[in-house]
């Protein structure tokens, strides 16, 4: 037999000014299984709680309803003083008479009868409220970063510092991301490079981290506090652990005519090669669609100069298996294929370059050692021409909706470091609008005008045309002078959009993580909780989530880390016990659940029951996991044999709730 | 301002305006510039502002050439060779009588006149 | 229930609404002391998702004369994507309630947001308002569920 306490809260005169709360006192009294029913000034203060938890000792209550404001007010005070009574806090009820009675109604009598009947709609459901416990779920003190630039580098130093191991799986041979290959950074102009490899060699030194470079993540299973990721290392056809990165197989490979990518395709690297000199780890790696060893068997010469012998031709794929707490994704982007855009002339004109490009042409280390030669012919260029927005702010069908955010910035700066090296040169950048919005930014796009001269023209390229003299023609319109322009540039830059990298949507499938229409994460909540995703035990970190510059991003990457260190620091999380479940004698295994769960929280298990003739048979049954169920109820309804449903709000409890209300 | 006149145009070449984000691209892409008073994007914004009397009194309809380079490459996909169009049509109807006479065509004709332009010029005159 | 013919008909409307949203909005419409008719009885569920077009069943059974069942918007589902099953499931259960000659204007789906208390406020008046125009539904009522 149950034996309810009702508890009716005056408020002040928030809710006795419109509802009799004797009435609604003395009449819930009489429900069935109600044996005390109370009414009291202020409910929530510490004696209107103490009258709660000593009636619940005295009458050795076994559920309680509190008739007061909203449970999404003091649910969890009055489940705390239950709890302290020796109550389930889950057999606590709060029937809401404030906000959605006292307060939205003034006639007295049609507001008592209406609380009263919400309060027989609590004690309905009370009766059927079940002890819950939380459950608790261990969690494996380890955290995954998925990408190796600037975010994912970051990332894993602040883990690491906090005294937590970190793995880093970056695809690339080599860990620094976009960042290595700009030139120069915004608003400061430090060297990106003198910035970046510091902090490149402190995450290969770190105890705490482990780099898997030149690999992917291929599985993800399991669930936060309990990932298990299967991580597959790539052949690089050298063993990381002999190669001391001397570079000897680097300069007398034979095959020496590939596309460096690292510098954009504007020189060559050989067939063995390590991208760049500050490389973490520095190790070489074969490229084995140029290898001539790999492809016809025939050369070995990286084999034969290499001291160590850390060639390897027999290398194959690794799969290694790893259990994480946490995940970090930091999988960054990519600027657009321009194949869209020919009136930009991007794909016939080799001095039509993107901004990224023109980053490696700059960049000491980039194949002119820094001086700015045009590709084509390798003469200074004197006009240069920069055109903003190609591929941002477009129309769906044209590119992509969005702002990419760092172009303004970096074509200022682009523009600025022309002009302080070679003041010959002219700088035109037909801009729609010039978006500074940071710290300093503003100042630094006025300097490009003011004191460096650069000519910013509102309006936009229309087309651009290589002529046979080898000038190119820049048609445009200056919409402040309302004319026309032609202008004969040696050199356009294209401001492409950047997108979230390729990897990143399979990769949200695999991690059952949100993305948005343009491929970026989607964060828990756009303003509050803006590093997480609504997985739990996956956090956000850098461009992944949205355009970002540098500062941006590692601002995210120490947010994502502080995250995820506050996961970590947990040797067991709680769980919401208001959980889905299934009755395995109901279930038909059907998977009907399984398909509308969103957080892959039903698996299916083969089960052995006892027949009523005594045999066994195997029946396939869905299993939720508690630890990974968010209590959405999706389930329940999908479930065609009633065997699916959800604690704290059942089916039979929310039909005695409609049953009380509509007597 | 005649707001009637701006719904007909709108209606007629079915172009949402409001998408415009005054790049400009346009008219920096549009091949007969230089002959127009008013430009691609001016078309669209003083549609927007229903400033459409002005361009119906402008020769700027007829030289546009409706080679479309301006609704393939507006990012925006506002189309504003149809704005141009859709004033041109309403500047006809108003008048109720064609721009020029078909026979008047064939001493117009130039070698360098592109086969585009002739098709536009017929499409613009005759009703 | 009974119909009194000096008293307006008023009508007992049940209303299912998602914690996150439109619970939250009508907490707000009570903070903000906006005005519904006391017709409206709320019930909370953690989403949208979580009502069985079974449990709507069950109130028109039970005599309830409108049902309304308020979620977030789309897009915006705290499990991110609970509301767009509940719009499936309930555009099939309006349909059957269609062919078995329910007036359709008895049952409603509105999205609402926790900012919106306004929103909720009046869509609650108008539903009451439509619903009131029905009258009262006799024919889903089990007459054996009415209390003497």
């Amino acid at each position: 037999m149950q034996r309810i306490g009702v508890f009716v809260c005056h408020c002040g005169t928030n809710i006795a000014a419109t509802v009799d709360v004797k009435a609604v006192a003395e009449a819930l009294g009489h429900e069935p299984g109600v044996i005390v029913s109370q009414d009291y000034q202020y409910m929530c203060s510490e004696s209107g709680q103490n009258l709660v938890k000593n009636a619940i000792k005295e009458h050795n209550l076994t559920g309680v309803v509190v008739c007061s404001c909203s449970p999404r007010m003091h649910e969890n005070t009055f489940r705390k003083a239950a709890a302290s009574a020796g109550l389930n806090p889950y057999l606590v009820e709060i029937a809401n008479i404030r906000e959605q009675c006292s307060w939205i109604h003034k006639d007295i009598a049609s507001a008592t009868e209406k609380a009263i009947i919400l309060g027989k709609a609590a004690v309905a459901k009370v009766h059927l409220n079940a002890p819950l416990t939380a459950g608790e779920s261990p969690v494996v003190k380890r955290a995954l970063v998925i990408g190796g630039g600037i975010a994912g580098i970051q990332t894993a130093l602040d883990i690491a510092e906090a005294g937590f191991d970190v793995d880093i799986v970056e695809k690339q041979p080599t860990i620094g991301g976009k960042m290595a290959q700009i030139d120069k950074t915004f608003p400061t102009l430090d060297c990106a490079a003198c910035i970046l490899t510091p902090k490149m060699v402190e995450a290969s030194q770190n105890e705490h981290i482990t780099i898997h470079s030149y690999s992917e993540v291929s599985d993800v299973k399991g669930f936060v506090g309990n990932f298990t990721v299967t991580i597959k290392k790539k052949a690089r056809f050298v063993d990381e652990t002999k190669c001391t990165g001397c570079g000897l197989c680097t300069e007398k490979c034979p095959m020496n005519k590939v596309p460096n990518e690292f510098n954009m395709g504007f020189d060559n690297r050989s067939a063995v090669y390590i991208p760049f000199a500050q490389a973490v780890p520095k190790v070489a790696t074969i490229d084995p669609n140029y290898c001539m060893m790999l492809k016809t068997g025939k050369c070995g010469v990286c084999s034969k100069v290499c001291s160590v012998g850390a060639i390897d031709y027999k290398q194959e794929d690794k799969l290694i298996e790893q259990k994480y707490g946490a995940i970090v994704v930091a999988t960054g982007f990519n600027p657009i294929n321009l194949d869209k855009y020919d009136e930009f002339a991007y794909n016939q004109c080799p001095d039509v370059v993107t901004s990224l490009e023109l980053e490696r042409l700059m960049n000491a280390a980039g194949p002119n050692g820094g001086t700015l030669l045009r590709p084509s012919d390798k003469t200074h260029p004197h006009k240069i021409v920069f055109v903003q927005c190609v591929g941002s702010r477009c129309d769906d069908s044209k590119g992509k909706p969005y702002c990419s955010k760092i172009c303004c910035m970096y074509t200022a700066k682009h523009a600025m470091l022309i002009r302080e090296k070679y003041p010959d040169t002219e700088v035109y950048v037909f801009y729609i609008d010039v978006r500074t919005p940071g710290k300093n930014f503003d100042e630094f796009y006025r300097r490009a005008v003011e004191q460096y001269n650069v000519h910013y023209i509102k309006g936009m390229v229309g087309k651009v045309t290589p002529r046979s003299d080898g000038k190119i023609d820049v048609q445009a319109s200056d919409l402040l002078a309302n004319e026309q322009l032609h202008i004969d540039a040696d050199m356009v830059v294209l401001a492409a959009a950047i997108e979230p990298d390729k990897t990143a949507r399979p990769l949200a499938t695999m991690l059952t993580t949100q993305m948005d229409t343009n491929d970026f994460f989607t964060e828990a909540h756009p303003k509050l909780r803006p590093v997480e995703s609504a997985t739990a035990g996956i956090f956000l970190s850098g461009a992944c989530q949205g355009p970002k510059d540098i500062p941006e991003t590692v601002a995210q990457a120490s947010a994502a880390a502080a995250k995820a260190i506050g996961l970590l620091v947990k040797n067991s999380i709680t769980c919401n016990p208001c959980v889905a479940h299934s009755d395995e004698l109901m279930c038909n295994g059907c998977s009907s659940c399984e398909k509308v769960c969103p957080y892959g929280a039903i698996t299916y298990i083969d089960k052995e029951f006892k027949m009523p003739d005594r045999t066994v048979a195997i029946r396939r049954v869905a299993s939720v996991n508690p630890a990974v169920c968010q209590g959405c109820g999706a389930c329940t309804v999908a479930c065609p044999s009633g065997a699916m449903d959800l604690n704290g709000f059942s089916n039979s409890q929310i039909i005695a709730e409609v049953d009380a209300i509509c007597k | 301002m005649n707001k009637n006149l701006k719904e007909q145009v709108l209606r007629s070449c079915g172009v949402n305006v409001l998408k415009c984000m005054r790049c400009g691209k346009c008219s920096g892409t549009c091949p007969s510039y230089d002959e127009m008073e008013y430009h691609p994007h001016q078309f669209v914004y003083m549609v927007e502002r229903g400033d459409i009397e002005t361009l119906m009194n402008s020769k700027s309809i007829y030289k546009c050439l409706t080679c479309f380079a301006c609704v393939d490459r507006c990012p925006r996909n506002v189309e504003p060779a149809k704005v141009v169009e859709a004033v041109r049509l309403a500047a006809i109807r108003q008048q109720g009588n064609n721009h020029m006479n078909p026979n008047q065509i064939p001493e117009m004709l130039d070698e360098d006149m592109p086969q585009q332009a002739i098709v536009t010029a017929f499409r613009k005159y005759i009703k | 229930m009974q119909v009194n013919e000096n008293k307006e008909f008023q009508p007992l409307i049940v209303a299912f609404c998602c914690n996150w949203c439109s619970y939250a909005g009508a907490d707000l419409a009570g903070t903000n002391r906006l005005n519904y008719p006391d017709n409206i009885k709320i019930i909370r569920v953690p989403c949208s998702c979580r009502v069985n077009p079974m449990f709507i069943l069950r109130a028109f059974q039970r005599g309830a004369d409108g049902v309304i069942l308020c979620g977030c918007h789309p897009g915006d589902c705290h499990y991110t994507s609970g509301n767009y099953f509940t719009r499936r499931r309930m555009t099939l259960l309006f349909s059957m309630l269609d062919f078995l000659g329910i007036e359709r204007d008895r049952t409603r789906v509105e999205w609402v947001s926790a900012a919106e208390g306004a929103k909720f406020a009046a869509t609650m008046n108008e539903f009451t308002e439509a619903v009131k125009k029905l009258g009262p539904n006799r024919r889903l009522e089990d007459l054996r569920c009415r209390k003497q």
